[in-house]
């Protein structure tokens, strides 16, 4: 049996081999794909993305430095940590604080800054319990390892990581494990679109690379509305660099031709009718209520709670039943960043009080951030 | 000694210590000539300046594939003395053992550590073992110094990277840093990623006499590749620039990464060296790199330059798979496992 191949599309160094080095980053047909922006972007463009792995590639790729200037990059509210309003922080700080609560969360939260600059990992330093986990079944097997214990799940992230999360609270419930608890803070992408665009001139945004992770789970009906109520052209965009650009291209060819239509250029993920089993766990579990948005305030059904028959697994209800009152910053602009009302770089906090060694905003935290990456990729 | 669990009595220099010393390290660690027990260890004369590091050893997983706490704390020293153009000779080890830590397991770790020492042709002269109360400790902490005698003349240093030179890597990164977040995070699918822990003091004196003129040589450990690269960059004042299709990365490592949202330029190596050094010497050190195991991937992955339009002085530049331009920046802290 001869020896098997392994893929290797270009050189990469003597014996190494990355695998995510497939056609969707191979440089030629990156370059070809840059080729073309360049010749057909024919007017100043500004595109937003919503995902914060979009953000991440954007920058770690370099795209910046090979996009053309007139070509604008906004990095909207797609980053899970960087949506965290203040006062749902205020309370995960509050509840981890309590006698008897485990607080389990990704990693990506522990830095996020709330009132005083105290921060989860702060918490866990001065004597909360506070577990970084992989998945929610993380947190529900840590609730069974410590049934004397509340065991509170952080639940961040949109229709994306939702259906985990619903999952989750189904088998507590099946399982009978009543000292696990969800702190939901899940968002949903389309109402959040809708409020951006509903502003002035629709946001100053002229085209959208939407979300490929939450466009698997919702597909794409539910961004028609950009298309047909405010007249933008929108693509579902997968994760690799010739992903984005091809996304790009669709975008300024639709732009071009005047025509404004939701394309999916995902196919090989993204299904238009998404995944229903995914929608059926969200629908089983949880019902759309109005959200804050950091930056963007409160946006009508766009977050996701706990529908009635699991509320006892309510972490909200059982230990914050009341958002605290938190004074916003005035100084800090991450709403305006959000919007792409301005560049991270124009915020006047940007580099000097606001780092990722100290942030003030949440941006600033998860290397998907807006600010984050600038801070981090822009020389 | 095979049975059992560590007792405060092994700390208290009593009877019960000295059963521990000399039944589980000494007679791992001492050589023919060490007089044993004596307050200090009486080192024969070295001549010629010389390298004193010295490193503290938390890990959690204790052990993992490719490595454990023992070996690490002989590696990580042996080549943090290396780095300075020197070949280490001794080691001291310090333990801090937490109560009811199961004496197999420390058994294992000392003969590890044995093993580790013997292969990289260094002895473990001296030592302490101190026993902390069950949970003021976590298992077990080591803390271990080494010296050695330098014969790179000069030594490296962060601070000597020159316009012009060559930036060097012994092989691929990202591998240590990975099977630890796998073990402790008990991950499927990540089983078969190993530590690099690996001693590199004998490809450093092949580097120092068959080479020469080395400028700057570091072990890329915590922080990964990109803080090495960025203190180098900000120690010598100069614009470090590296390719990253150059860089070496396993593709199960970057597979992994990729799952897990982190970046293996950034995550812990324990068997790699950066070598910076002029160019027109960087075939040959990559040739003598490449003639041992842990070298066998070594590449060249950039140079260094002198500040200005394309970059300012201690910033690192990745030129990217696609062409595109950005910094490696400096990490911030430990890199957290991302949300989807």
């Amino acid at each position: 049996m001869p020896p098997a191949r392994t893929r290797q599309p270009f050189h990469l160094g003597a014996h190494a081999v990355r695998t995510t080095n497939s056609a969707f980053s191979d440089p030629e047909i990156c370059s070809a794909l840059l080729r073309r922006i360049h010749a057909e972007l024919n007017a100043p463009m500004r595109f937003m993305e919503l995902c914060g792995t979009h953000t991440a590639v954007v920058y770690r790729d370099g795209l910046h430095s090979l996009l053309p200037e007139t070509l604008t990059h906004i990095s909207g509210p797609g980053c899970p940590v960087c949506v965290t309003h203040d006062r749902e922080i205020a309370a995960c700080l509050e509840s981890a604080g309590k006698d008897g609560v485990i607080t389990a969360c990704f990693g990506d939260m522990m830095r996020i800054p709330g009132p005083g600059g105290m921060t989860l990992g702060k918490a866990g330093a001065a004597g909360a319990e506070v577990k970084v986990v992989y998945s929610p079944l993380d947190a529900l097997r840590l609730a069974e390892a410590h049934p004397d214990r509340t065991v509170v799940f952080l639940g961040v992230g949109f229709e994306t990581t939702a259906p985990a999360t619903a999952a989750t609270v189904l088998r507590a419930a099946a399982q009978g494990v009543d000292n696990f608890a969800l702190f939901s803070m899940h968002k949903r992408i389309p109402p959040a679109l809708e409020a951006l665009l509903a502003e002035e001139a629709g946001g100053g945004i002229d085209a959208f690379l939407l979300p490929g992770h939450v466009s698997v789970v919702i597909g794409t009906a539910p961004y028609r509305f950009i298309a047909e109520k405010y007249g933008r052209p929108g693509v579902v965009g997968g994760f690799e660099p010739a992903d984005i650009l091809l996304a790009l291209l669709c975008l300024i060819r639709m732009r071009r031709a005047g025509r404004a239509e939701v394309l999916n250029c995902y196919g090989r993920a993204v299904d238009a009718g998404g995944n229903a089993r995914a929608r059926a766990l969200i629908d089983a579990v949880f019902e759309p209520a109005d959200a804050l948005w950091r930056g963007l305030g409160c946006i009508p059904r766009s977050g996701l709670v706990l529908r009635g028959e699991y509320e006892r697994f309510d972490a909200r209800a059982r230990l914050v039943p009341d958002l605290p009152d938190v004074p916003e910053n005035p100084a800090c602009r991450c709403g305006d960043v959000l919007r792409g009302r301005i560049a991270p770089r124009n915020c006047p906090l940007f580099g000097k009080q606001c780092s990722p060694a100290n942030p003030t905003g949440p941006c600033m935290v998860s290397t998907e951030g807006s600010c984050a990456a600038a801070f981090r990729y822009d020389a | 000694m095979e049975h059992g669990r560590v007792l405060l009595d092994h700390g208290s220099g009593g009877e019960a210590s000295q059963r521990l010393i000399r039944e589980l390290f000494l007679s791992r660690f001492s050589g023919p000539s060490q007089p044993a027990l004596d307050d200090a260890a009486l080192l024969d004369e070295i001549r010629g300046p010389l390298a004193f590091s010295t490193d503290g050893y938390i890990i959690d997983p204790v052990e993992c594939p490719g490595g454990d706490i023992g070996s690490l704390a002989v590696h990580g020293t042996v080549n943090d003395v290396a780095m300075l153009g020197a070949v280490p000779l001794y080691l001291s080890c310090a333990f801090i053992l937490e109560e009811g830590l199961p004496l197999p397991l420390l058994t294992r770790l000392a003969q590890s550590m044995a093993d580790a020492a013997a292969a990289a042709g260094v002895r473990i002269v001296t030592g302490d073992t101190k026993v902390a109360p069950r949970g003021a400790a976590d298992k077990i902490f080591i803390t271990s110094a080494g010296i050695g005698r330098v014969i790179a003349e000069p030594a490296p240093s962060g601070s000597r990277a020159a316009p012009g030179d060559a930036v060097l890597l012994s092989g691929c990164v990202g591998d240590h840093g990975l099977a630890i977040t796998a073990r402790r995070g008990g991950l499927s699918g990540l089983e078969g990623i190993r530590s690099d822990s690996a001693p590199l003091n004998r490809m450093v004196e092949a580097l120092v006499r068959d080479v020469g003129d080395l400028h700057v040589l570091r072990d890329p450990t915590r922080g990964g590749l990109a803080a090495t690269l960025n203190e180098i960059a900000r120690q010598s004042g100069i614009v470090c620039r590296v390719r990253e299709t150059d860089i070496p990365v396993r593709d199960t490592v970057a597979a992994g990464c990729a799952v897990l949202g982190l970046d293996p330029l950034y995550l812990a190596n324990e068997g790699k060296l950066v070598c910076v050094l002029p160019r027109h010497k960087a075939d040959t050190a990559l040739s003598v790199m490449r003639l041992f195991p842990e070298g066998r991937d070594a590449a060249c992955i950039g140079e260094i330059a002198a500040p200005g339009a394309d970059g300012k002085a201690g910033q690192v530049v990745l030129r990217t798979r696609l062409g595109g331009y950005r910094l490696l920046g400096m990490p911030e802290g430990e890199q957290l496992p991302r949300i989807c």
